[in-house]
């Protein structure tokens, strides 16, 4: 008899020793306000559990609405949690306004548009001059000398030619640097790249993923990279995440999870990617759109599109189960015992 | 492709602003788009790819203005130059032979009209000899042909997903049957299972209707699935034009070789890829000579002072002894010049 799973998957890349950052079962419920709908929630992020180890990037990939941002947000503590808790180092952080503040300084959030993250008014020095200014007490001279390290290590050489200009003086990958390079001032361990590339030129759009690859390996960030790009997912990170609805239905290495998708919902969002060496036309299994989060469908939330589901998916949420090594999925085709014989193509 | 011309457009030029103030946003751009053809349009962000589809259908708004060229469309009464065509002219065949899905489609509909009563109206409009019940009956299945229920006539657009507005604006476009769309990044802001549902419709609605596409997008690789053939534009230039099979196997314009270096693959080996080293160029700052030249790894001395023409490359005919019938603006494929292996690739050899 098959009972569901209660060991709590954690997903993310494995590494020997302690997470950088952990999040042990996020869960993000907001409350829907007016209408007919008033009291209800909306089920954003639902059970997820996360590592991200130092030297590593892990990338979110989902679709619109699948609760990424929001995952983000919840890891930058931005928004607090519905249920679940966060691990700094081993250690669960402290709600004290130190405690935040030192939080701050170790997990930092890059935002998708380079344009509104940066002040208008104020020059490249400045922004950077400040987190070093507040964070590490720098004054004078060493100021301007550390500014300018910060650009050398995004790549913005030499740093002197950037230094006095106005962020609308910087192409969008140059002002993507320049946020990145405000994180990196308070030496963070942490680094959540919510969409970092989708507002920029698609010529300019590598470099800055290659500088995300520079960073795990010279500074040994844990990154957290999300997208709607599964492409750029497979190209740059790790382990690769795949949320649906709220929740992961699939994790396993980048590679892996993209030749050999084992959830539906996952060969789904391939079968649909653009593919200039596609030969064959594209045979969509599961049309349609994801559910509404205020009343989702019960058992799988994928079962509504799901080409493969059986009567268990209606009713009962599929555990989180092995697929191939490190690869794991919440699919009741993994269950041998549910679904003899019959393995996801 | 060798249907006959539908929309031929030559040595457009397009400018925002005029004198000193004034930037020249596409120029001398040639392309001709064929009966059942689906013409791809890439480019980065203010490459001039909007510009150029709004010139061609005169709907461009001051302060840009049309400075050369001609674009002949090929009606059911014959050739017309719509840039001499008068307004009254221009109101027939638009929509009628020629409709445009834009870029901000999803707030191109009218917020406080049902989606039956936009569709009727512009019925109504251009097919005065259609009765009231006719138009029902055209409106319900032109929904049905890009894939939305009945139920869904008496609907408002902010009831309807991102992606039902858009198959509403693809029905409206083709509602008078017109002999040319053109899209501008009718799917970009779509999940991709959305655009790809939407893009296999779209499909095959042309097959069975025989329109010409123009289809404009920064997404090279999705384009090459789509598109029949494809022109690059940079700074307001188109710099290749080819077969959408040859482009993507055997780039001949640098600035293709980047773009294409540009997309991760989803197979394969995982290799490091580089883009394109740079920005975009300001329309206000154009480098001299061929625009591209400060992010060319391969640009030549006279690259920085000498503007590259569209020109058929200069290179030995294909192994069926066939013309290149493909063009690029580069000097590099002039004719005595040594061409870097990668743009040398003859489409065969890699696949
Ligand atoms: N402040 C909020 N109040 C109510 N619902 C919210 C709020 N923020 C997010 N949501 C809902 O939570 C769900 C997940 O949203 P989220 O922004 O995390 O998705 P996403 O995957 O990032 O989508 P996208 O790719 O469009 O950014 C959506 O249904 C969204 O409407
Ligand atoms: N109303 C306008 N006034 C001045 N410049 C404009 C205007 N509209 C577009 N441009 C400029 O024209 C160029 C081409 O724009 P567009 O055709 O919209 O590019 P794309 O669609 O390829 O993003 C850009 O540099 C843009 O800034
Ligand atoms: S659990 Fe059932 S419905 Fe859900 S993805 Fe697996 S087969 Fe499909
Ligand atoms: S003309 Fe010169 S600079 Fe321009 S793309 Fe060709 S080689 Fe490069
Ligand atoms: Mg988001
Ligand atoms: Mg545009």
């Amino acid at each position: 008899m098959t009972t569901t799973d209660t060991a709590r998957v954690v997903h993310g890349p494995k590494r020997p020793g302690t997470p950088a950052l952990e999040a042990r079962g996020l869960t993000k419920h907001f409350p829907v306000h007016g209408g007919l709908r008033r009291g209800r929630v909306v089920r954003a992020v639902e059970d997820v559990s996360l590592a991200l180890p130092e030297g590593t990037v892990t990338a979110v990939v989902g679709e619109s609405g699948s609760g990424k941002s929001t995952l983000s947000r919840l890891l930058t503590r931005l928004i607090a949690p519905t249920a679940g808790e966060l691990l700094l180092d081993g250690e669960p952080v402290g709600g004290s306004a130190r405690a935040r503040r030192a939080y701050a300084g170790q997990v930092h959030l890059v935002l998708q548009d380079p344009f509104s993250s940066l002040n208008a008014v104020h020059s490249i020095r400045y922004h950077l001059r400040r987190p070093l200014k507040l964070h590490h007490g720098l004054r004078g001279p060493e100021l301007d000398a550390r500014a300018a390290q910060l650009l050398e290590r995004v790549s913005l050489t030499p740093a002197e030619r950037y230094l006095d200009k106005f962020p609308h003086e910087l192409s969008g990958g140059q002002r993507q640097r320049v946020a990145i390079a405000r994180g990196l001032a308070v030496q963070p361990r942490v680094l959540l790249a919510d969409e970092p590339v989708s507002m920029l030129d698609v010529s300019i759009r590598l470099g800055v993923l290659n500088l995300l690859d520079e960073l795990r390996e010279r500074e040994r960030l844990a990154i957290l990279y999300v997208t709607h790009d599964i492409a750029s997912a497979r190209y740059l990170a790790d382990t690769v995440v795949v949320m649906y609805a709220g929740q992961v239905v699939e994790s396993g290495p980048a590679v892996q999870v993209t030749d050999a998708p084992a959830h539906p919902y996952t060969q789904l969002l391939l079968s649909a990617a653009p593919d200039p060496r596609r030969r064959e036309p594209v045979v969509l299994r599961g049309r349609g759109a994801p559910p509404s989060l205020i009343d989702p469908p019960s058992g799988c939330r994928f079962h509504p599109r799901c080409p493969l589901a059986m009567p268990v998916c209606a009713e009962t949420a599929p555990p989180v189960r092995p697929a191939a090594g490190d690869q794991v999925a919440a699919c009741w085709l993994l269950d041998p015992e549910r679904a003899p014989g019959t393995t996801p193509a | 492709m060798t249907g006959a011309p539908v929309l031929e457009v030559r040595d457009l030029c397009v400018d925002y602003g005029v004198g000193k103030g004034g930037v020249r946003a596409v120029t001398d751009a040639t392309l001709t788009l064929r009966r059942g053809e689906v013409l791809g349009l890439a480019g980065e962000s203010g490459s001039g790819k909007s510009t150029l589809a709004y010139a061609v259908t005169r709907l461009l708004r001051a302060p840009g203005v049309i400075t050369g060229g001609e674009v002949r469309f090929h009606g059911p009464d014959g050739v017309l130059d719509l840039l001499e065509a008068d307004a009254a002219t221009l109101r027939r065949i638009r929509w009628d032979q020629i409709s445009v899905v834009f870029q901000s489609a999803m707030h191109a509909l009218n917020p406080v009209a049902r989606i039956d009563a936009q569709l009727t109206d512009a019925l109504r409009a251009h097919r005065a000899q259609l009765g009231a019940a006719e138009r029902r009956e055209r409106a319900v299945e032109l929904l049905r042909l890009v894939g939305i229920g009945e139920e869904r006539l008496r609907s408002y657009p902010h009831e309807l997903s991102g992606g039902m507005r858009q198959r509403v604006m693809i029905a409206m476009a083709l509602a008078l049957e017109p002999r040319v769309v053109i899209m501008d990044e009718p799917t970009t802001a779509l999940d991709v299972v959305t655009q790809r549902e939407i893009l296999d419709e779209l499909m095959q609605l042309k097959d069975r209707l025989g329109f010409a596409i123009v289809f404009i997008t920064h997404d090279l690789s999705l384009l090459i699935e789509l598109a029949d053939t494809i022109a690059i534009m940079y700074a307001g230039r188109i710099v290749e034009l080819a077969d959408a099979q040859r482009l993507f196997h055997s780039p001949r314009h640098p600035y293709t070789l980047g773009l294409l270096n540009s997309f991760p693959a989803l197979h394969g080996e995982r290799v490091r890829m580089e883009g394109i080293p740079g920005a975009p160029p300001a329309l206000t700052a154009l480098p001299a000579g061929c625009a591209f030249h400060p992010r060319c790894p391969f640009a030549l001395e006279r690259c920085a002072h000498d503007v590259p023409r569209l020109a058929e490359p200069a290179e030995p005919a294909g192994p069926d002894g066939a013309p290149a019938d493909r063009s690029a603006a580069c000097w590099l494929h002039t004719g005595g010049e040594h061409v870097p292996a990668p743009l040398a690739r003859v489409l065969g050899s890699t696949l």
